[in-house]
Order: C-alpha cells, then structure tokens, then sequence
C-alpha cells in the first residue's frame, strides 16, 4: 500500500504541469479559424447550404410553378421588373423564369446530388477500403487492382458513359457519380488503416481478445476518419462539378430538376446576343460554392496533417 | 590539462529563447562551460532540457521563432553570437562540426557519398578534386570503415544505421574541425555499435586534439567517455566538474536523484531511487529552481532562483542545498 | 533438443511449486517473414532474372520455459527477433512453427473459454508510449473495455473495479474521462499497464516497456513492476536491449542472435561468467556507472542482416574464436552447468 501512495503522490506532483484539459474538437476548431481565408470560405460555404436548404422560402418566384411563371417576362436584364410585380435581381431566362429563384432551387439540385453521391460513395469506398487494409494479402491485391482500374480512366469519361447507359435522372447520376468515386474513399481509407493497423493499440486490442468487428469499428475505423472528412469535402466538390459538366452536356438531370449545370447550359444560346446573365449567375454561383468548398477542404487538410506541428 | 591556454569553445551564461504564439520557451537559460583542446565534455539532461538548442545556437543554427538573447559564444576568444550567417558558415564544416541523432540530417539521400564527402571539402578548402577524394578515402577508413573505396560509390541507403552514423563522423572529421557537437549519435544504435562509435570518437580525440561535446540523456555513456560533465535541467546547466567528481559525488539533488535512478549491479533487484513528478513545461515557467516541486531537499530560498556556486576544486553547481550541505530553513 | 528448463533461480520465487507445468513454455517456435515476389518480379523470374522470394527468419527453433513468479529478460540487438518472439507468446503474431504452451497445454488446440482465459492469461506492454494507446478513446474505455466485453466485471462493479486498477498503476482515477494525449510519457505508459492489468494476466511481455522514457521516469515504472510482481505474483517476460535494466529486474537472462537463443543463464551466474563469446563481448561494451575514462574496445563488424544470416553459427564473421567448424555447423544449445545453456562449439572443445 506505501508504494501505492508513493505513485500517487508522485502522479500528484506531476499533474500541475501536465497538459491543459482541453478537448481534441475545441483544439481543432480553434486552428482551422486561425486563417481568414478559411474563416471567410467557411462563411460562404454556410450561406449556400442554407440558401439551398430554404430555397423554398427565400425565392421571390417558384420557378417550376408554370403558374406563376410568365413568358412575358422571358430575357429580362437584372433589376428590370416582372409583370407580377417584383424585381428580376439577376434577370429572368428563355421561359420568363428569375434567374435568382432557379438558382436557388439549382443549388439546391446541384448541393444535393453533390452531397449524397459523396456520402453514398464514401461509405461504399470505406468499408471496402477497411477489408483490403485490415484483411490484407490476396483480398487487398484484388481490391487495390480494381481501385487502380476505375482511377486509371478519366472520371468524366465514365460518368459520361455511364449515363447514356442508365438514362437521364437524379437516381442515374448519382449512381454514376458514385460508380466514379467510390475508389478514391477506398485508396484513402486503405492508407491511413494500414498505418493505423499496424500502431501498437491495434495490436493491444487484438492481445486483449477483442472481436475483428470490434477492432476494425470501435478502434481502427475512428482513427481514419480524419482524412477522409478532407477527401469528402473536396470530392463534394468534385461531384458537384461533374454534375454540373454532365448536365451542361445535356445527359445529366432532365430539365424539369434543373441544376446550375443546366442553367449555365440553357443560357448559353444566349451568350452571343449579349443575354450574358443567364449563364453568368448560375455558373457564378456554382464557382462560388466550388471554390469555397475547396478552401475549406484545403484548410481541413491543413489543420488536420499531423506532420505539420500544433 | 593545457592549463593556461585559451580553450577552445567557452559559453557564458547562454540564454536562447523561443518566442511562440503560446509564449515564451526559455529553452536555455543560463548555461555555461568550457571545453579544451582534446577534452570530451558529455551535456547531459533529460529530453527537453535544452542540450540540442544549446548546441544548435553554438552553430548558429537557431530558427525562428527562436533567437540567442543572452550571453556570449566565445570560439578560441572569437564572440560568435554578433558574427553575420556567411561567417558561421564558413565555420560551420571547417572549424565547428556536427553530429546529429540522425545521420541522414547531415546526408544527402540522392547523392552518392563520394559527391557528398569531396563538395564537403571542396567547399572550404582550395585543393584538388583527386587530393579531395583521397581525403575522403582516408577519413572513411580512420572511422573504422573496412573498404572504403567500395562504400564511397554507395547511396547512403545502402548502408545500415552503424554505418550511415560513421560517414556522417566521417563528414563531420573531413576539415579537421577544432569542435565536435555531437548530439545523441549513438542513441539509435546497438550495444556493440555504440560502442564502436564511442571508441572512434575517443580515438580522435585523443590523436587529433579536437574538443568534442557530446550530448546525451545516458549517464552510462558519459561515463566512459567525457572527462567532464555538464548536468542540464529545465534550459540550465546545475551542475559541472569532472567525470568523478559529479558521479561519484553529486551535489545537485537532481544528479543525485538521476544517479540514484539507473539500474546499477550492485543494487539488483532493490526499488530503484525514484525522482517524482516529470519535467515542467518550459513554457511561461514560474520563477525560482525549477526542480523545487520535485526536490526532496526543497526549502523555502528556493523560491528564489538558485545562483551558481563556483567551489574551489573547480566544481559548479546551481543549487541552495547542495547534497554535502545541511539542509535548514 | 532439448527444452529449457527453468531452474531454480537465486531468489525465491513465489508459487513455483515443483511438478506444476511452466506457467509458459514455447517449444521449438520459429517465425518466417516471406516478402513475396509482386507481377513484375514474377515475370523477371520467369525470365531468368536473379529475384527471389525474401525469407526473414526472425524467430528460428527457440525453446523456453517461464515458471509462475519468475522474471526472464530477454536481451539482444535490433532485429534479433525479440518482439517477434514477445508477440507470438503474446498471441498477436501466429508462429510458423513449434508450439506454445499454457500451463502445460498447447493454445493452438483449446477453444471457447479455456482459449480465452489463456488469451486474456498472457498480455503485452509496448514500447512506444503514444502509438499504444488509441488516441481517440478515454481512459476508462481503454482500460476496461476488455474487462466489460469479457464479462471479468458486472456492471455495477465496473467503476469501482476501475478505478481499483488505476491506482494500482499509480494513475489518480479522476483522470479516467481523459484522453490520452493529455498524459505524459510516463503516465501514459502507466495507463498501458493498467489496461494489461484489467483483464487479470498472470504474464506480462513487457516489450522495450522503458526505452522511450527518461531516466527519472523510467525508474518510477521499473519500481511499479517489481511491485507489481510482488503484489499480484506477476510473471514477466521483460524484452530490452538495456542490459543494466535487465540485470536489476531479472531471475534468469536470456540472449538472442539473429533469430536464436545463444546463452541462457540465472542473472548472476550470467553476468559473472558469461559463456558465449558474444555475451561476453556484450557485457563488455554495456556503458557502465562505473566504468570510467575507460578504453572501448569494441568487436568488429557490423550485424549481418537477417534476411542472409551467415551459415554455421551467425556469430562466426564477429567472433574472436572462430574455428573452420564454426562456419559450417551451428552450435546447439547445450546445457553446460546446471541452469545454464549455451550454444557455442568451444564448449565441446
Ligand atoms: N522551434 C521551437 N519552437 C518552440 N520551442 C522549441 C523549439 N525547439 C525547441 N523548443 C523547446 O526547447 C526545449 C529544449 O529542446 P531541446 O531540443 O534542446 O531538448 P533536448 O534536451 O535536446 O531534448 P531531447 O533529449 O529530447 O533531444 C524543449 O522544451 C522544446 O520544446
Ligand atoms: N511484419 C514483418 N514483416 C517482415 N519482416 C519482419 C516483420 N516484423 C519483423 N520482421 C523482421 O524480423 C526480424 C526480427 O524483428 P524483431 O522486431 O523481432 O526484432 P527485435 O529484436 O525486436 O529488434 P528491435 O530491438 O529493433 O526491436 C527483423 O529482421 C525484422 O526486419
Ligand atoms: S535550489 Fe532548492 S529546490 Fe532547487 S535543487 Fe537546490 S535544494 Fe532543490
Ligand atoms: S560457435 Fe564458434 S563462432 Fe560461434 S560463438 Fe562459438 S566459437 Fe564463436
Ligand atoms: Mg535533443
Ligand atoms: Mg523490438
């Protein structure tokens, strides 16, 4: 029992120096504000998603109401006046619709494909990763060959295939985009769980009896989650930008859900007479939300690299 | 020894700080020594204490947000603390040399080492590009390296650790420097590597005069080696004397407690002395002894800052209560 | 061949009584890494290039025995094959051959509880303080997760129990929802016994447990596991390359080269009058307090690697005695005194 007493007090002593309590997430929050760039892109990023969220609400016009819209008002400049009353902020398209209010409701389309392309292909491309990493051998030479396969060819080109396949459609994309993407979750989640496998506390688990599907959930899966929040926001991104391309090119959403992709697309025949506005705000608002996806992605990136001492 | 010649490097109450966003690091803080020609010094603390900072601003190669704020450097009577970059470096590889823990900071992974052995010399000295190889070559073989014509053709990469950490005492031998800085060189190595690597460096010292320091956490290694040692704790130097002197009779409780810590024969299988607590923080760290809340001979001066006592057989220790004192309030 | 037996050692050893098989014996456990050949080299064999399937023999044919109490070290260089040999008794590597015994019985053929009393029997301590804890759990889950998934505690008895077994580390148990990185080195060392101790081991593999601390901490865990030992009746199997540590800790030494075990000794006998020359050459060059100014003289050569050990004995390139039959037939480990085993040819002689 003395020695017993002995330890703790010399714990004791040691504990006045020893670090701050400070929790991991306050640590992080506080290092990826560090930088205004972020600060700002972290800004936007909210601004868009409730935009895209409260579309509904926030529009002066429904623009899928062929009620409300009028064909009167089709190619008006901004701040030129509807028949109903308010004002074209951003002009109106072919069919007299506010270009604000499909924007919105695009963005809406646009972010949503984005996001459940990216979260569908992140679980399908994580529990594959996690097989290959945690069974290793032949399993994980299959795994990383087909992984190589689908990321030696250009993911636009797939998805382009893809589609004329399966038919236009939200459904449709989203499983081409997912088809492209899943890969990149399983390189990624396969690297950071071979360097977590083989760290001691996976091998304290496995002397300590643990189940496989307690080790690879409770301990391994946790420990690689880090990078793969940096490839989700910045394949986001990607997805969204893909999608945009897929319907530009007129084999991505059908036009009743029109996306920023189809917008900039039905405003192009009207970039030549000087109409600039109904391709300009739409492709406006998809590089807003791209580019500030991709800095907060980037900074994520930053924060999160062990390498980089904190 | 040379009792009466200048010695070769004298550091006078050093100070180099830190300036981070979180505060101040005094990462050294007072520290003071003197090495002769041919004299191996061991500096000797725990991890953090300051030993690698104190031999990095002897080089002049403290980065910011560090800075030498105190304190001079003197290098055979020369102040090295003002001097401007293009001096230092033309020290640094002719006059001073160092040896890190990790030999690939000194080695160029891409180079193959002939390349990186003959620019070394090339650099500071005017001579041919043959006389430089074969200098080379000779300085291999005098770090125990059996063939070195073959080894100068490899890639560092070929060579296992042993090897790769006696190239770079190679590299850091090839001027013939007057001071040696060797921080931790042979902590990664095996029992019989290290002691192969210590018997190289004293060798040198011995044949060519040249003053070492050598920085460790182990007092072992000290122990065969150094002729005097310096006892490093929290960015200070507490204690110093001879090799003898300070094992055999410490006077800073620490040593006496670090001593009293290491597995030795004839204490087998007893507890082992034990010093409580951990180091603290450099950071922000409060005034007085820094070893007080950890020290059993702690009285109420210490939270005063111990000044250094210089005794009169040339020992110097930092501390109130030296071991062979009594202890009263 | 024959099996290391544990001899009585210079100090008693509590619980050992005689008859009672080891409390862990391996016999004749070997361990091959194979990195084999990718497409490409496949290919290039094919066509007649010099590539080949790479063995490591990391472990090669090691019998040992441990008794209950009893404090073996197992000392020798980088790459020798000493944590190999700690996983596998362990339980976190497979052997490629030979056999481990729990009290008497093989593990390979019990299953159901008697697997898992003999699993949760042998634990490990690492060396690395900060890789051996998953950094994103607190220290309660860490510690008791196993003893709850195994059922060794109830739920009602789960707080008590823990923080029982933090202050039995030393450890305060207010600091139990913390996570690891607010620790130091040595608590979080500390912390890693605890979570050995959950599960109620009776054998520690203690794996370079020391390295990575500082002098002054490393003491303060040394004298918490010969407490340990003391007060649970631990039995260890302590891997360090420090031979200073492992003369303070242990009963009985054991020194390996390249993959084999070349002497085993009770620690005094071992350290008075080593028998192979390359323990002798070790204790040579061990630094010492004690020795001073002293003149090293070191053996010569490098390690050779273990993917291309040298025929005959591995030592025979370093070894000052050498004999033509040394470069072609490995030496046996024999008995050459009672307790003690060593495996050179001079001892023929
Ligand atoms: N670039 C830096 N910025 C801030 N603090 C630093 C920096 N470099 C070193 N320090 C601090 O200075 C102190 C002394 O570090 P130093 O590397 O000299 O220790 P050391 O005695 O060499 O330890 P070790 O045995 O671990 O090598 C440490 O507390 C460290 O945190
Ligand atoms: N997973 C592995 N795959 C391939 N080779 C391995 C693996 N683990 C160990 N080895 C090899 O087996 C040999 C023995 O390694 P081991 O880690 O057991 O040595 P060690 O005695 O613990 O050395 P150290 O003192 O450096 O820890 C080494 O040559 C090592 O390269
Ligand atoms: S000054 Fe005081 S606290 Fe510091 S070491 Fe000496 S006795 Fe201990
Ligand atoms: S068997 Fe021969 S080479 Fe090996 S240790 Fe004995 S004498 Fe030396
Ligand atoms: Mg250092
Ligand atoms: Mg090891």
């Amino acid at each position: 029992m003395s020695t017993t007493t002995e330890h703790l007090q010399a714990t004791a002593a040691a504990m006045p120096t020893a670090p701050r309590v400070e929790s991991p997430l306050r640590r992080f929050t506080a290092a990826f504000f560090e930088s205004r760039i972020a600060t700002a892109a972290f800004g936007m990023l909210l601004l868009v998603v409730a935009i895209a969220l409260f579309a509904p609400w926030l529009s002066p016009q429904d623009p899928y109401d062929l009620a409300v819209v009028d064909i009167m008002d089709s190619r008006m400049a901004p701040g030129e006046e509807a028949m109903a009353g308010f004002t074209f902020w951003l002009g109106s398209d072919g069919a007299g619709r506010d270009m604000l209010s499909a924007i919105f409701y695009g963005l809406r389309i646009s972010l949503g494909v984005g996001v459940a392309s990216g979260l569908i292909a992140m679980l399908i491309g994580m529990c594959i990763g996690l097989t290959a990493a945690y069974f290793g051998g032949r399993v994980d030479a299959v795994i990383m060959r087909i992984v190589d396969l689908q990321l030696s060819f250009p993911a636009i080109l797939v998805a382009l295939i893809l589609v004329a396949i399966l038919g236009k459609g939200v459904d449709k994309v989203i499983i081409a985009l997912v088809t492209v993407q899943w890969a990149y979750y399983a390189r990624t989640v396969r690297g950071s769980a071979l360097v977590e496998r083989s760290k001691e506390y996976i091998e304290a688990a496995t002397c300590l009896a643990l189940s496989h599907r307690r080790i690879v959930f409770r301990h391994l899966l946790p420990n690689c989650l880090p990078p793969m929040i940096v490839v989700v926001t910045l394949q986001t991104a990607h997805a969204i930008s893909l999608e945009a391309t897929l319907s530009f090119l007129g084999v991505g959403l059908p036009q009743t859900e029109p996306s920023l992709g189809l917008l900039i697309s039905n405003g192009f025949e009207y970039m030549m007479s000087g109409k600039y506005w109904i391709s300009f705000f739409p492709g406006l608002a998809l590089l807003i939300t791209i580019v500030s996806i991709n800095l907060v992605g980037d900074q994520l990136r930053d924060v999160l690299n062990p390498r980089l001492e904190r | 020894m040379n009792a009466g010649k200048q010695p070769t490097l004298e550091v006078e109450d050093l100070r180099t700080h830190f300036f981070t966003k979180a505060g101040v690091v005094k990462a050294v803080d007072g520290v003071s020594f003197a090495v002769g020609q041919g004299e191996v010094l061991g500096l000797v603390g725990e991890s953090g204490s300051g030993k690698s900072v104190t031999g990095f601003s002897i080089l002049g190669l403290v980065d910011p947000p560090g800075r030498v704020v105190g304190g001079r450097i003197l290098f055979k009577g020369e102040d090295l603390v003002p001097l401007g970059e293009d001096r230092m470096r033309a020290l640094r590889g002719s006059r001073i040399a160092m040896i890190f823990q990790d030999p690939m900071m000194t080695l160029n992974p891409v180079l193959r080492v002939d390349t990186q052995m003959i620019e070394a010399i090339l650099a500071h000295r005017k001579v041919s590009k043959a006389a430089a190889y074969d200098r080379a070559r000779e300085t291999l073989m005098r770090v125990g390296i059996a063939s070195p014509d073959e080894r100068l053709r490899s890639y560092p990469h070929q060579f296992s650790g042993g090897m790769r950490q006696r190239v770079a005492i190679a590299i850091a031998l090839l001027n013939e420097p007057d001071l040696i800085i060797a921080d931790e060189p042979t902590t990664a190595l095996d029992v019989t590597i290290q002691a192969q690597i210590l018997y190289e460096a004293q060798k040198l010292c011995r044949e060519t005069g040249t003053a070492l320091i050598w920085i460790t956490h182990d007092l072992t290694v000290v122990a065969g080696l150094a002729d005097r040692i310096c006892v490093m704790y929290a960015g200070r130097d507490v204690e110093q004397g001879t090799v003898d002197q300070v094992l055999d009779h410490p006077l800073h409780p620490y040593t006496h407690g670090l001593i009293g810590s290491v597995p030795s024969r004839n204490r087998r299988g007893a507890r082992l002395q034990q010093i409580p607590g951990m180091t603290p923080s450099l950071l922000n760290l409060a005034p007085g002894c820094a070893f007080r809340s950890r020290c059993p001979r702690a009285t109420d001066r210490c939270e005063a800052e111990p000044t250094v006592t210089m005794r009169g057989d040339g020992r110097r220790v930092r501390c109130f209560n030296p071991v062979d004192a009594d202890v009263s309030a | 061949m024959s099996v290391l037996e544990s001899q009585s050692s210079t100090r008693v050893v509590p619980g050992s009584a005689a008859g009672e098989p080891p409390l862990i014996e391996v016999r004749h456990l070997s361990k091959r890494f194979v990195k084999a050949l990718d497409l490409a080299e496949k290919i290039a064999a094919r066509l007649g290039a010099d590539v080949h399937e790479e063995v490591v023999h990391a472990v090669d044919d090691v019998s040992l025995a441990v008794s209950k109490g009893e404090v073996v070290g197992l000392v020798g260089e980088s790459g020798c094959g000493k944590s190999t040999l700690g996983r596998m008794v362990a339980g976190i590597l497979a052997p490629s051959s030979g056999e481990i015994l729990y009290r008497g019985s093989d593990r390979a053929t019990l299953d159901g509880a008697a697997a898992r009393r003999a699993a949760l029997a042998v634990q490990m301590i690492f060396q690395d303080p900060f890789a051996s804890l998953n950094p994103r759990m607190r220290v309660a889950d860490i510690v008791g997760e196993a003893a709850r998934v195994h059922g060794l505690v109830d739920a009602a008895g789960f707080d008590a129990y823990l923080d029982e077994v933090l202050r039995q580390c030393g450890l305060d148990p207010s600091f139990k929802r913390r996570y690891p990185h607010q620790f130091s080195g040595g608590q979080r060392q500390r912390i890693g016994i605890a979570r050995a101790l959950a599960v109620k081991p009776e054998f520690i593999v203690c794996d370079e447990s020391v390295a990575a601390l500082d002098v002054s901490i490393q003491a303060q865990i040394l004298n918490l596991f010969m407490d340990l030992r003391e007060s649970l009746g631990l039995t260890y199997l302590f891997i360090s390359h420090d031979l200073g540590v492992v003369e303070h800790l242990s009963d009985r030494v054991v020194i390996m080269y390249l993959g084999r075990v070349v002497e085993s000794a009770p620690t005094e006998a071992l350290f008075d009058e080593a028998n192979h020359p390359y323990t002798q050459a070790l204790l040579r060059e061990v630094p010492r307090l004690e020795s001073r100014h002293s003149s090293f003289e070191p053996i010569k050569g490098e390690i050779p690697s273990p993917l291309d050990p040298p025929p005959g004995c591995h030592f025979h390139p370093r070894c000052p005695h050498a004999m033509a039959r040394c470069r072609e037939e490995a030496p046996a480990l024999r008995e050459i005194a009672p307790g003690r085993m060593s495996a050179c040819h001079l001892n023929d002689g």
